[in-house]
């Protein structure tokens, strides 16, 4: 084996439906109980596709909560200020949509190259560090947008609307920092060759999640404040 | 030792009985007129829970007893009915029996909260602050002033921030530490706090409200009974909360008539 | 060839003492590790309440030594009114978030999920891990709102707004301390969240063969449902908990109501709603008193079922009752609020699925006992907490009827009436629910059977004990005894002082008993018989490996499932029980019809 090449990185086996003892478990095959095997084993996701649906759901959760209490807050006095919302937040908008179609791209061609479909001897690891560039673009965007309201005068504790502002974008900033974080491993556990397939989904259902989240948070801050 | 146990938890059951039905330490006279609805329900929800409590202790201490230590070679036994029973006979009795809570409740809940207060119930305003009540009599022209949370000054006796220089309403109102109230009249009370949670318990009235900062709410109530009650903060509002509390003077009109005047020279 | 390397880099055990002991990612560790941390709270919490029964008793009694602890909360041993305030809410919140929710859940959750489903570990060990030192953290930031600025906060637990929000003016430790406070829980919201994660995966996702949903014990189960509203409950305190935070440090208003004046001084905040935190806290608030005892419903449930040598009478209808206790709580929280200044028509809204809600408890406390019924049912220390269990839950459970009204609540709420309420159904059972756990698998924790003798005193004690505590508790209330008073200086309450006494002398040699166990814990840890595979002739997967486990619990092998989680009383098979991963052939024990 020539050693300047790249190994392909490692597909996860299919799943075998008999004796399959050497992997994390993930049987959700029936046993009678008279004890004879039968072939009814079906495939089950490995943990980490399961893991970031969890993660969504508790995430969700919370965005549900400051939602709430954004509503609940506003009714409960006649003192919410209403402002116009910075307008880089839409060029923002339009950097993030974009980076979950670079990693879309991104993504595919990984998922090529991993089932060995392409013979190509570096992991094409380019439409990745594109989504991590425009990921850093958008929360340096975001920073922007707290520059301009501070410019407007509208600090944290301005008002109730811009405390909302400024805890809704920033809660939404870190998650999406955490999505880079999970961006940057994918990256090196693809130069090492060890990514796994599923790493590489959940980190992009998480990525493609963030967008989502920002376009509900960015419909809720466009109607209330 | 599985029988002692059998024993002791039957025991307890008994013991936890006796108090309840000797009213050893009774819930103090009631004395408003919304008050009995509460009492009775209370009066039913304790047989109904009693009854459940002892039942189930019983039946647990008498199958200890039964079923434990057995030889190793006896067989095991099957419940008749088996679970499905079990999941009838919960809901028809404790749903029959929950239900039956639950709409004779609203019945007492309705008497303090869904009817409005009478037109000619006599306002009178609370006002709750860290540690102590303040009581706030319209005066002559039934009007109360303004409440300007700037001029607050407990210094200079004015609780209620009152600004009787430029607000004619203000004027009259008679300000006092305790409540005095007529008796067999309906009082509407507005409740009013001017720093934090706190809350309007008189065991006797049974009416228990907290006072929500930045949100005045109100109860009406009418005492049928003349003495001399505490009132209560069961709010946890700061150190000195376990000393916050004022009197409720329910008297006979004429008596409270007196009582007004002279607070209304007081002032 | 990397991908190989790194997978069996996972599953050799590590040496050094750091990995192996601190920072493991070994699900047993981290389990251990959340019931030491309980263990040292839980005594802490004790030692607390002791101060605070005393307290009460006789207020005007030094206590000597106090003085060390802090010097201005009670000087020459004299306890202020605050510093009673300050311990209480140490003691609810030590005892809630770090005793109750971690032993139970946590702990055993960590050490057995994984086992009973046939798993090598939790699928993120890392996250377990963080989880952990998080909660650890979480504990240290709490503990030392005791040493610095003017003490811990005096809110209690629930850490009213805008008590919990104005700061230093609203009374000592609301400034300092109630930060601490509010990071701290802030801090075990992530922890559990990361937990909870690892608890759910586990269970869909690395179930081994045979494995099926329905021959999952029921402590897979009752964690598995806890996990659940763990990740729902904890994702909306943390929020509310940052929204406090900022309340108080950056000077916003979302939970402080304008002109609000303390101290002759006008708050310059506006608008905040107090509402609004309790909405949210009671939100996360009533599931969370479900994550304390829906464990302790699964461990009773196994250990009782190993020791009446038969299965439940029905072990879909046990599932089905602690997910529908689980789906209710998300319904019910306006119950804490009946009088807190909520739209009266919300009261008989939340009041009625607060009555429905007995309706699963009273069919999981009927399948208890009549599962009883023909069983040979053995008795030992385990299996006497856990009967001990469904006697508290009854107890606590039937004054729910009460206080799930809120016509009777406007007399009853905030008196000690809800305190017994919540003391035993909640606190009691859940602690009776570790004590369970602890009797019945300390020895596959730790591969030493503990002192049966000193384990059925401990049992005798704390059971009687208890009753003494608590019961009383439920009079005091009936006779409008409030709660969260440093003093009963009132002519109105002064009578009930010697029920006060009673309780407090019950309450310090109850918590005397406590100690039985500690030792019977410490000294079986190390001087207790060596603990065989299967002491209690249990047939759940943990009992399948030695005790304790080893490192890759089922030797790099994968277990086959090939039964019911609970077969016991087969006839005519050489034993009474046949375990889960046995390929013998046997009639199934199923429900009773």
């Amino acid at each position: 084996m020539a050693t300047t090449t790249h190994e392909p990185p490692k597909i996860e086996p299919p799943r075998d439906p008999v004796g399959q003892d050497g992997g994390g478990g993930g049987w959700r095959n029936l046993v009678p109980a008279d004890g004879t095997m039968r072939d009814v084993q079906q495939y089950s996701p490995p943990p980490a596709s399961l893991g970031v649906w969890v993660g969504m759901a508790a995430i969700t959760m919370s965005f549900a909560a400051f939602t709430s209490a954004l509503i609940v807050r506003q009714g409960a006095s006649p003192d919410w200020r209403h402002f116009t919302l910075p307008s880089i937040l839409y060029f923002d908008t339009l950097v993030l949509l974009a980076s979950s179609v670079t990693l879309e791209l991104g993504r595919r061609r990984v998922a090529a190259f991993m089932g060995g479909l392409r013979s190509q001897a570096a992991p094409p690891a380019k439409w990745l560090y594109i989504t991590l560039f425009l990921g850093l673009i958008f929360v340096a965007g975001q920073y922007v947008a707290w520059l301009q309201l501070k410019s407007q005068g509208l600090y944290l504790a301005t008002n109730p609307s811009s405390s909302f502002f400024y805890v809704l974008t920033a809660a939404h900033a870190l998650h999406v920092l955490g999505g880079l974080g999970g961006l940057v491993r994918v990256i090196r556990k693809l130069g090492k060759s060890v990514l796994r397939r599923s790493t590489l989904d959940a980190t992009s259902y998480y990525w493609h999640f963030m967008d989502v989240l920002w376009l509900y948070l960015l419909l809720l801050l466009w109607s209330k404040m | 030792m599985a029988k002692l146990f059998a024993v002791t938890i039957f025991v307890i059951a008994i013991a936890s009985a006796v108090p309840i039905l000797m009213h050893t330490w009774p819930m103090p006279v009631d004395i408003s007129t919304h008050g009995p609805l509460i009492d009775e329900q209370m009066a039913d929800t304790m047989a109904e829970a009693g009854i459940a409590f002892l039942a189930a202790q019983i039946i647990l201490a008498f199958f200890i007893w039964k079923f434990s230590g057995r030889p190793k070679d006896a067989k095991i036994g099957h419940f008749p009915g088996g679970a499905m029973a079990l999941v009838i006979a919960a809901f028809l009795l404790v749903g029959t029996e929950v239900l039956a809570l639950g709409v004779f409740g609203t019945k007492a809940w309705a008497a303090v909260y869904f009817t409005p207060p009478a037109a000619d119930s006599m306002p009178i305003q609370v006002q709750a602050g860290q540690f102590a009540f303040y009581f706030r009599y319209p005066g002559p022209d039934g009007k109360f002033g303004t409440i300007h949370p700037d001029k607050i000054d407990e210094g200079n006796q004015n609780f209620f921030g009152l600004d009787p220089a430029n607000d004619p309403a203000a004027k009259d109102d008679i300000v006092t530490a305790e409540m005095a109230m007529p008796v067999n009249k309906e009082v509407h009370l507005l409740m009013h706090s001017k720093d934090l949670g706190h809350s309007f318990y008189v065991r006797e009235l049974r009416v228990q409200q907290d006072f929500v900062p930045g949100l005045d709410l109100s109860l009406h109530f009418t005492a049928n009974k003349i003495g001399k009650y505490e009132i209560v903060c069961t709010q946890l509002c700061g150190l000195g909360h376990y000393n916050m509390k004022a009197y409720l003077e329910v008297m006979s009109q004429t008596d409270f008539d007196s009582w007004l005047k002279q607070q209304a020279a007081n002032q | 060839m990397h991908d190989m390397s790194a997978h069996a880099a996972q599953h050799h055990a590590p040496t050094s003492f750091i990995r192996k002991y601190i920072f493991s990612l070994d699900h047993k560790v981290i389990g251990k590790q959340y019931y030491g941390l309980a263990l040292i709270a839980v005594y802490i919490g004790m030692a607390i309440s002791w101060l605070m029964r005393f307290h009460l008793a006789w207020t005007n009694a030094r206590i000597p030594g106090l003085q060390w602890l802090s010097s201005v909360g009670a000087p020459g041993g004299l306890m202020t009114p605050e510093y009673y305030l300050e311990l209480m809410t140490m003691h609810g919140t030590i005892m809630v978030f770090f005793v109750l929710t971690t032993a139970p859940f946590a702990g055993f959750g960590n050490f057995f999920l994984p086992i009973q489903v046939g798993a090598e570990d939790m699928p993120f060990p890392r996250f377990n891990m963080m989880s952990f030192w998080i909660t650890f953290v979480a504990f240290c930031v709490l503990m030392s709102a005791f040493f610095v600025g003017d003490g811990p906060p005096l809110s209690g637990w629930t850490a009213y707004a805008p008590l919990s929000a104005v700061g230093a003016i609203a009374g000592p430790g609301q400034g300092t301390g109630q930060v601490l406070w509010a990071i701290s829980i802030a801090l075990f919201c992530v922890g559990q969240l990361l937990g909870s994660l690892n608890f759910i995966t586990t269970t869909l996702d690395l179930r081994t063969k045979g494995m099926t949903l329905m021959r999952m014990p029921l402590t897979v189960w009752a964690w598995f449902i806890t996990s659940c509203m763990g990740l729902t409950a904890f994702a909306v305190l943390l929020p509310a908990c940052i929204l406090l935070i900022l309340d108080h440090v950056a000077g916003t208003s979302f939970f402080i109501a304008s002109g609000l004046v303390i101290n002759d001084k006008m708050l310059p905040h506006s608008g905040g709603s107090t509402l609004l935190w309790q909405h949210l806290f009671w939100f996360f608030g009533h599931p969370e008193v479900y994550i304390a005892i829906v464990p302790g419903v699964g461990i009773v449930s196994h250990v009782l079922i190993t020791n009446m040598r038969r299965p439940l009478l029905s072990h879909k209808v046990m599932i089905g009752c602690m997910g529908a206790l689980a789906f209710l709580s998300y319904m019910v929280y306006g119950h804490h609020m009946f009088v807190s200044g909520m739209n009266p028509f919300s009261g008989l809204v939340f009041s009625f699925p607060t009555l429905v809600i007995t309706i699963p408890a009273t069919i999981i406390v009927l399948i208890w006992i009549f599962s009883l019924y023909g069983s040979k049912l053995r008795i030992n220390s385990a299996s006497l907490f856990a009967l001990g269990f469904i006697s508290m839950f009854v107890s606590g459970g039937v004054s729910g009827f009460f206080l799930a009204q809120p016509s009777l609540d406007i007399y009853l709420h905030a008196t000690y009436f809800v305190v017994g309420h919540f003391h035993m159904v909640m606190a009691v059972a859940a602690l009776f629910g570790i004590f369970t756990g602890t009797y019945f698998w300390f020895p596959k924790m730790t591969g030493h059977m503990m002192n049966e003798s000193l384990g059925k005193l401990h049992f005798w004690l704390t059971f009687v004990g208890t009753y003494a505590i608590f019961m009383p508790f439920h009079y005091l209330g009936m006779a409008g005894n409030v709660r969260r008073y440093q003093a009963f200086v009132d002519d109105y309450m002064q009578p009930l002082l010697g029920v006060h006494k009673f309780i407090t002398i019950a309450a310090l040699l109850t918590g005397a008993a406590q100690l039985i166990f500690l030792y019977n814990l410490i000294h079986s840890r190390f001087r207790g018989a060596p603990a065989p595979p299967n002491p209690w002739e249990a047939t759940s997967l943990e009992w399948t490996m030695p005790s304790p486990p080893p490192f890759d619990n089922f030797g790099g092998k994968h277990p086959v499932v090939y039964h019911d989680p609970y077969q016991y009383g087969i006839e005519g098979s050489s034993n009474d029980y046949v375990m889960q991963d046995s390929p013998e052939q046997i009639h199934t024990v199923r429900d009773e019809k």
